[in-house]
């Protein structure tokens, strides 16, 4: 298990600098630059800005000094917000946006394990259509949608909570339920089928044969088995719940991580697209790999390769 | 006697079809029908389809038409959704939307499916290096953050819808190469696979003509639980303001409209959030008939 480890790890790195690259030529590729705005900049100053932000140098020299710089875990200064450095920017928001995550991941893995299992003890019954179709609703009731629906009934209709904000913990409330919704749906459905293949599996009959209590059989023969769907469905599913959503902070105003993915593209803040991107890549790396460790675990006819 | 002979009857048909080999759909086609949440969302399906198609025709205004003494209007006589801020009708809106959704849905699928099936079909067939190099860069291809990519992609170059289509295809064909090559590998050993070989036949036409006729039911399923995925995609790069540009109206663009304003006219929001929904619900409901007709197994691996 080490060597799988170890292997992966070294695994990571070329995909990292694909990444890296791909993502700086794209940046640099599209029209318009980090000091082209509305008001424009008198030319020396903006002579002054590129000069001390190294912009110009010849790309290619730029390319050097960005990937030299990433490998002693620098990613540069952010030209947006002077001053600030993209390590210090992913750092003050990325704790919101993991709060959140944490938040609604705990939702997310109550309901939809709760609603996914339950639906699959209880096969065709009512239980079990209520719970899929609700799923279904979740699924397709997109963030978009539920988030402005869920303000205007709870904070602006029934006024029991702030329309957004992040400031008490009642804040924490719809942007958690929206976020952690959308994700339970499909843990619901995952679960269920995973549960359903496993229950009428010969196994299972053995063992209930042998005079387990039905609690034994689910609890420790079932649901090993029956949970791997979500186990695989989670690694990129987490990587993108605790980097932040785009919609729930923007709709929310939650000063995360999530607006920087969108707002650093718009604004051409080359490292900070840049960082933002390679944060994410490493993170849904490193749970991919947690990811398929678990799935060994649960599994083991599965072998590390 | 003769009350048991007669229920036998009509069966003789389907078994005569066997021979002409149009025993597997039929069966499919037969178990769909039966499945009433199939049936009803093929049908919203057609409905929603030919109103989007036929908007130009059917639409009571034209969808950039402002009626500046009709602002915001709730739900009307005349105006059956209301009007937005800008005094355009509602439902206009959301039927020139529809064209938009669905189109992406159909092009941008039809993208991925081109692309996943050719890569997934050539990396099973072949196999050794070929197969193990092409899957790499499959994984390889996965860790990229992909909706990130399409996000900037349209940030710096785009609004351009047919980047759109192409932007998103690109992203969803990964899956279905992965379910192809496994199901080509699979076939791989068959008889009828063996034969062709044995006659002498080209590569091209083992995988093409013999092989993916075999492999047709996994994709139709999956083609149409990518068509809901897309369309999410579209609605929300437009809801971003990535997508369709205005004037032109989506429902993903309407539905970031409508959140803007839900205080003073939440009818905005619900009128496309609702059709949006509807959509995708039936695709769903679709696919997981389809799955279920054709008896295809999607938990692969």
């Amino acid at each position: 298990m080490f060597r799988f480890i170890a292997k992966r790890f070294l695994e990571m790195i070329p995909v990292l600098f694909v990444i890296a690259t791909l993502t700086f030529f794209m940046v640099r590729l599209a029209p318009g630059g980090p000091f082209t705005t509305e008001k424009s900049i008198p030319p020396e100053i903006q002579k002054k800005l590129e000069a001390f932000y190294g912009l110009n140098k010849p790309l290619y020299e730029q390319y050097l000094d960005y990937m030299g710089n990433l490998l002693k875990g620098d990613l540069g200064p952010s030209f947006k917000y002077a001053t600030w450095s993209v390590n210090e920017l992913i750092w003050s928001a990325f704790p919101v946006s993991l709060e959140l995550g944490c938040y609604g991941l705990a939702i997310a893995l109550i309901l939809g394990l709760g609603a996914g299992i339950v639906a699959s003890l209880r096969q065709n019954s009512a239980v079990d259509h209520i719970s899929m179709s609700l799923a279904m609703l979740g699924i397709c009731v997109p963030t978009f949608v539920m988030g402005p629906l869920l303000v205007l009934i709870f904070g602006l209709g029934l006024g029991w909570v702030n329309a957004s904000g992040w400031d008490s913990a009642r804040d924490r409330i719809l942007p958690s339920l929206t976020l952690g919704g959308f994700y339970a749906a499909y843990i619901a459905r995952l679960a269920r089928g995973g549960m359903l293949e496993i229950l009428n599996q010969d196994f299972i009959r053995t063992a209930r044969a042998k005079g387990a209590s039905p609690k034994r059989v689910i609890l420790k023969h079932a649901l090993k088995g029956g949970l791997l769907p979500v186990v695989s469905f989670l690694g990129p599913a987490v990587a993108d719940i605790i980097t932040g959503s785009f919609v729930v902070e923007t709709i929310f105003q939650v000063p995360g991580l999530g607006r920087f993915f969108v707002t650093a593209a718009f604004n051409r803040d080359y490292t900070m697209v840049l960082g933002t991107v390679l944060f994410y890549a490493v993170l849904i790396i490193l749970l991919n790999l947690v990811v398929d460790v678990v799935q060994v675990w649960l599994n083991p006819r599965l072998r590390f390769e | 006697m003769q009350q048991t002979i007669a229920p036998e009857l009509p069966q003789a048909t389907p078994l005569l079809r066997e021979e002409a080999g149009g025993s597997l759909w039929l069966d499919a086609w037969h178990r769909l029908s039966r499945n009433k949440m199939a049936v009803a969302s093929a049908v919203i399906l057609t409905v929603l389809t030919l109103l989007s198609v036929f908007a130009p025709w059917i639409a009571p205004y034209s969808y950039e038409e402002q009626n500046l003494a009709l602002r915001a209007v709730p739900p009307q006589a005349g105006h059956w959704l209301g009007t937005d801020a800008l005094g355009r009708d509602q439902l206009t809106r959301l039927l020139y939307g529809g064209r938009v959704s669905l189109m992406v849905g159909i092009v941008a699928t039809g993208v991925a499916l081109a692309i996943g099936v050719t890569y997934g079909a050539i990396s099973g067939f072949y196999g050794g290096m070929v197969d193990v190099v092409m899957m790499r860069t499959v994984d390889i291809i996965y860790a990229l953050p992909f909706t990130i990519f399409v996000i900037l992609l349209m940030v710096f170059f785009g609004r351009d819808i047919r980047l759109l289509f192409v932007a998103i295809g690109a992203v969803e064909w990964l899956t279905m190469a992965r379910i192809v090559r496994a199901q080509v590998q699979a076939l791989q050993k068959q008889e009828f696979i063996e034969a062709a070989r044995a006659l002498g036949l080209r590569r091209r036409r083992i995988i093409f003509v013999h092989m993916l006729p075999n492999v047709i039911g996994p994709i139709i399923v999956y083609a149409t639980l990518t068509v809901p995925a897309v369309m999410l995609l579209e609605a929300f790069l437009s809801f971003l303001g990535l997508g369709v540009q205005p004037p032109m109206s989506s429902w993903g663009l309407m539905i970031k409209d409508g959140a803007d304003r839900m205080e003073e006219c939440p009818w905005l929001l619900i009128a496309p959030g609702v059709t949006l929904a509807t959509t995708l619900f039936c695709l769903n409901f679709l696919g997981d008939g389809l799955r279920d007709a054709l008896d295809v197994r999607t938990s692969k691996d």
